[in-house]
């Protein structure tokens, strides 16, 4: 079955359908909206179950969209993608169901959401440099414009103003990097497994790659929120409506990321070799610097948003370390994060209804006024500063196994710290000033989650400690194909930092 | 000779168009004037369509005239494209007709003529063709400027157009004239041959660079960009859209065609001059739009800055460069027909084109606002439309000659930095018609069906040409020479 095909699918038919519907037609469109991103979810399920471990490219399609060029629409899932295309698909349904905050014009916003999900989603499936990138700016316009015209806060047209331009800035230059591989890889092919093999047989000429690489990480990681171009992200999904700072936290921003593991490292690894060290100290700023930043925020949605930021410093370390159980850490990371970001900024939004404001020195006692809300709430901040059982620690500790094992001696240990320590630091005094101590003034009439947006976010918290007791189901998808890019980046050293990592 | 009216058929029969509208319009009364406009169009299709037929497209690769005028892949690329600008272009001029206050059928007849004036431009093979194509263009262009003799601003255009328009042809002439001083031939096909050696001669060298001048200043390329925002502004929005569209086209089928397959010698030693001029051209037109309150100015900005990247095409100095162009300006004339269109339509009541004045049109006219969301993201360049592939194939013809040199670099890193510029003004435009704020009037828009079936025509093809373009990519490498994928595998193996 291309269950891929039907994934990808689903939503754009969803965003087609809805704009056939009468904008006054409320549930009609609510209901197309959930059902085809719940479908897309089913299928994603059952692709995840049914995925061959060791079976290389699954669930393919492949058209040829232009010949001349040697451009594919091609789909498929290896053991990377899999699992995080789950992952958005869990996302995007509860993305879809915590958007009913959304009053006017609801018919624009649900078209330009399930674009945004069928782009998502598209891009982490292609095979094809050119699909990749494509669906990747199909679903960051919408974000634009849902930040723009449903967005929240006074710095409303700022925040989107710099989103905008940071994003674009940032897919730019990673798209000449894309050229420069296509260009420079000669292979006549926009599809990712030919490049590859084609790179496998004569590399890409090397000072080509040294300038390949640096574009394909700072634009990619511009992305992903890389210090220092990071300010873009707690502003932004600051004013962002909630599905969108869900979608875009959750699982947008990872495509740079999966970029990076996917395409930069593969094709340019001599470049990569040369600048990774580079990465893994921007990493640490990330993770220091933003984590501090954290510390001193008094708005919710700015704490949440600094810290996710600050957890892409794990991922970067991740792929910095540049060995099998890094870049597995990496994915399990990205995943856990991503469920983890949607489930904040879906809560997050839910209080921001309440009352129109998530300053915590108004906040205190919901966990009492609303149990639903506050215990999950709790529990995501407590996976959020990597406690075990959530998928979060999971990936982190891999992480941490995988740096020190590269070398990266100096940078695990203050990484380390600074997870524990400031991270423990914000989340625990936001526990204290939101859940615990005396009802906050204006909270009193403040009602619990719905039983739609409570089963939504409940998927969330489910998918988050399933994958957190049992890891296994993911690293042992990731592992396999993840092997196969370090042996193309590192043809030298088969295994040996493996070795002594476990 | 009558063998070598065939080359010219399409051109003779827009001409004789021109005349008919003129006649017709003795004979008419006053009411059936709008009619004529929709006649000619209808008639310029059927041209359209004749240009497809097999008695004249088996005249390809075929000179007449002694070898003046040539009828080639490019060429006719270049004739159908002008047809349909011109088809849009009547279509528009017709809604428009109102705003002229009397004379349209001359208005209509002067459309044709400068059309036929670009037909023969994309044939041009010698100079003195070159000078007499652009002469018509230009000499019709300073009428059309300034037809709306009751606007102050339009005769301000007209003067403006008029003075620069006639420094930019004094280069060209001048120019040729040197060009002819050491060259002994005016013929494109004679210096191919001799150029080689004429590069040593400062005489020559100057005399293309006047050339190049009196071109760029009909792409309007820096340093000779000054005339377009005044003239964009004050001209006929019709006429706006054909100088844009048109004009530039017709100085880009030359630019190609002289310095892509004349002098490709010269080309190559004048890349940095070319990466120079592109990339200040981008600079220029992308930071000079920043603060524009005024659609049509922003859009003549916006113009200069799409000059320059297609001169990146030029730059790359490739048959893919070539074909990049040629997919860019097809892209650009859709989009930029329904732009203007739109702003029009919006800005008929009352004077001035404000930005302010498409506020609320989300609500006013979802179509017309959804189409004009099209027509900014297409020109920003972000997928899945037209404007997007255009770019992205400039950029990879650019890159793929960028190893080992700086310059192909730079250029790349300014065309990067001005399309993050151009997103920011282009948002400006979606802002101002979906953000909640002051909306000036209610009431939806009224479309004339005519018009409404163009607006369509443009939106499906920005569509088409973005999503599914592997067709229009085919015809855009036939007609700049380059042989398909196999063929071309086989030949160029990893550099």
């Amino acid at each position: 079955m291309d269950w891929l095909l039907i994934i990808v699918l689903l939503p754009l038919f969803a965003a087609a359908a809805v704009g056939f519907v009468p904008g006054s037609q409320r549930r009609a469109i609510r209901g197309i909206t959930i059902g085809a991103s719940g479908l897309s979810l089913l299928c994603a399920l059952i692709a995840f179950c049914s995925f061959e471990v060791g079976g290389g490219l699954q669930f393919e399609t492949k058209w040829i969209w232009v010949e001349s060029l040697g451009l594919h629409f091609h789909l498929a899932a290896d053991g990377i993608n899999i699992g995080i295309i789950l992952m958005g698909a869990i996302v995007a349904f509860s993305a879809a169901c915590c958007a009913d905050d959304i009053t006017h014009r609801v018919k624009e916003f649900h078209v330009l959401l399930n674009l945004m999900i069928g782009g998502i989603l598209g891009a982490f499936a292609s095979m094809d440099l050119f699909f990749f990138y494509f669906f990747h700016e199909l679903a960051l316009v919408p974000t634009f414009i849902m930040i723009g015209v449903w967005g929240r806060g006074a710095n409303r047209n700022y925040a989107t103003y710099k989103i905008t331009l940071y994003l674009s800035f940032g897919a730019l230059l990673a798209l000449v990097g894309l050229i420069g591989v296509y260009v420079q890889a000669g292979a006549k092919s926009f599809s990712i497994p030919e490049l590859i093999a084609t790179v496998q047989a004569t590399p890409i000429d090397e000072a080509a790659q040294q300038w390949i690489f640096p574009l394909l990480m700072f634009g990619f990681g511009i992305l992903v929120s890389l210090w220092p171009f990071h300010t873009w992200a707690p502003l932004g999904y600051g004013a962002a409506p909630t599905a969108t700072a869900m979608l875009h936290a959750g699982v947008l921003k990872k495509f740079g990321l999966y970029g990076l593991i996917r395409v930069a490292i593969p094709m340019a690894p001599a470049g990569a070799q040369s600048w990774l060290g580079v990465l893994a100290w921007l990493a640490l700023a990330n993770l220091l610097y933003c984590g501090l930043v954290a510390v001193r925020q008094k708005d919710l949605n700015q704490l949440i948003g600094n810290s996710s930021v600050a957890h892409m410093g794990f991922i970067f370390l991740g792929i910095a370390s540049l060995n099998v159980i890094g870049l597995t850490g990496a994915v399990l990371v990205m995943i856990a994060h991503g469920l983890l970001a949607a489930l904040a900024f879906g809560l997050s939004g839910h209080l921001y209804r309440q009352t129109g404001s998530l300053e915590m020195g108004r906040m205190g006692g919901l966990l009492r006024q609303m149990p639903l809300a506050g215990s999950a709430l709790l529990m995501a901040l407590l996976a959020g500063c990597g406690l075990p059982g959530f998928a979060n620690f999971a990936g982190e500790v891999t992480v941490f196994f995988a740096a020190w094992a590269a070398g990266l001696k100096t940078v695990t240990v203050i990484a380390a710290w600074s997870a524990l320590v400031i991270g423990g630091l914000y989340m625990m005094r936001a526990i204290r000033a939101i859940l615990h101590g005396p009802l906050g003034g204006d909270w009193a009439k403040a009602a619990d989650l719905r039983p739609l947006i409570a089963t939504a976010l409940g998927l969330l918290l489910a998918a988050l400690l399933v994958f957190g007791f049992a890891p296994g189901l993911l690293a042992k998808r990731i592992e396999g194909d993840v092997e196969k890019i370090v042996r193309l980046a590192k043809p030298s050293q088969p295994q040996a930092t493996e070795a002594t990592g476990r | 000779m009558g063998d070598q009216l065939h080359f010219v058929q399409l051109e003779m029969m827009v001409a004789a168009l021109g005349l008919c509208v003129l006649l017709g319009d003795l004979f008419l009364p006053m009411t059936a004037r709008r009619a004529l406009g929709w006649i000619a169009a209808g008639a310029l299709g059927l041209v359209f369509l004749l240009s497809f037929r097999e008695s004249y497209t088996g005249l390809a690769n075929g000179e007449a005239f002694g070898g003046i005028f040539r009828l080639d892949e490019l060429a006719l690329f270049f004739k159908r494209f002008f047809l349909l600008a011109g088809i849009f272009v009547l279509v528009f001029a017709v809604d428009f007709a109102e705003r002229l206050r009397g004379g349209v059928s001359e208005y209509l007849a002067f459309i044709l003529f400068a059309l036929s004036g670009m037909m023969f431009a994309a044939s041009a093979n010698d100079f003195s063709l070159l000078f007499v194509s652009i002469e018509l263009i230009t000499v019709t262009f300073y009428i059309l400027v300034s037809f709306q003799r009751h606007r102050m601003q339009s005769l301000e255009a007209g003067v403006k157009y008029l003075i620069l328009g006639a420094v930019s042809s004094a280069f060209l002439v001048y120019g040729i004239a040197l060009v002819f001083g050491e060259a002994g031939s005016l013929k494109f096909d004679d210096l191919r041959d001799a150029h080689a050696e004429l590069l040593e001669s400062n005489v020559f060298l100057f005399g293309m660079l006047f050339v190049f001048a009196g071109l760029a200043f009909k792409i309007s390329a820096f340093p000779f960009q000054v005339w377009a925002p005044d003239v964009y502004q004050g001209a006929p929005t019709p006429t706006t859209t054909f100088l844009a569209v048109g004009s530039k086209a017709a100085g880009f089928v030359l630019l190609i065609r002289l310095f892509g397959s004349v002098v490709p010698e010269l080309t190559a030693q004048w890349t940095g001059l070319l990466i120079a001029v592109a990339a200040l051209t981008i600079l220029y037109g992308n930071l000079c739009a920043l603060p524009q309150r005024n659609l049509k100015r922003l859009l003549a900005y916006s113009g200069i800055a799409n000059a320059g990247y297609l001169l990146m095409g030029i730059v790359a100095q490739s048959g893919e460069g070539t074909a990049a162009i040629l997919y860019y300006l097809a892209g650009y004339l859709f989009t930029l027909v329904a732009a203007f269109m739109i702003i029009h339509l919006v800005t008929r009541e009352g004077e001035g084109e404000d930005i302010a004045r498409i506020a609320g049109l989300s609500q006013r006219s979802p179509c017309l606002a959804f189409a004009l969301v099209l027509c900014a993201v297409s020109l920003a360049g972000i997928p899945p439309l037209a404007g997007f592939f255009g770019k992205f194939l400039l950029v990879k013809s650019v890159a793929a000659e960028a190893f080992g040199n700086a310059g192909y670099f730079a250029l790349l890193a300014v065309a990067v930095f001005g399309v993050v510029v151009s997103i920011y003004y282009y948002f400006g435009i979606i802002r101002a018609m979906y953000w909640p704020g002051e909306t000036p009037d209610e009431s939806p828009v009224a479309v004339a069906w005519p018009t409404r079936v163009a607006l369509g025509l443009c939106v499906a093809a920005i569509l088409y040409l973005g999503l599914l373009p592997d067709k229009p990519m085919n015809w855009a490498n036939t007609a700049a020479n380059i042989e398909k994928r196999s063929s071309a595998e086989a030949a160029d193996p990893r550099r």
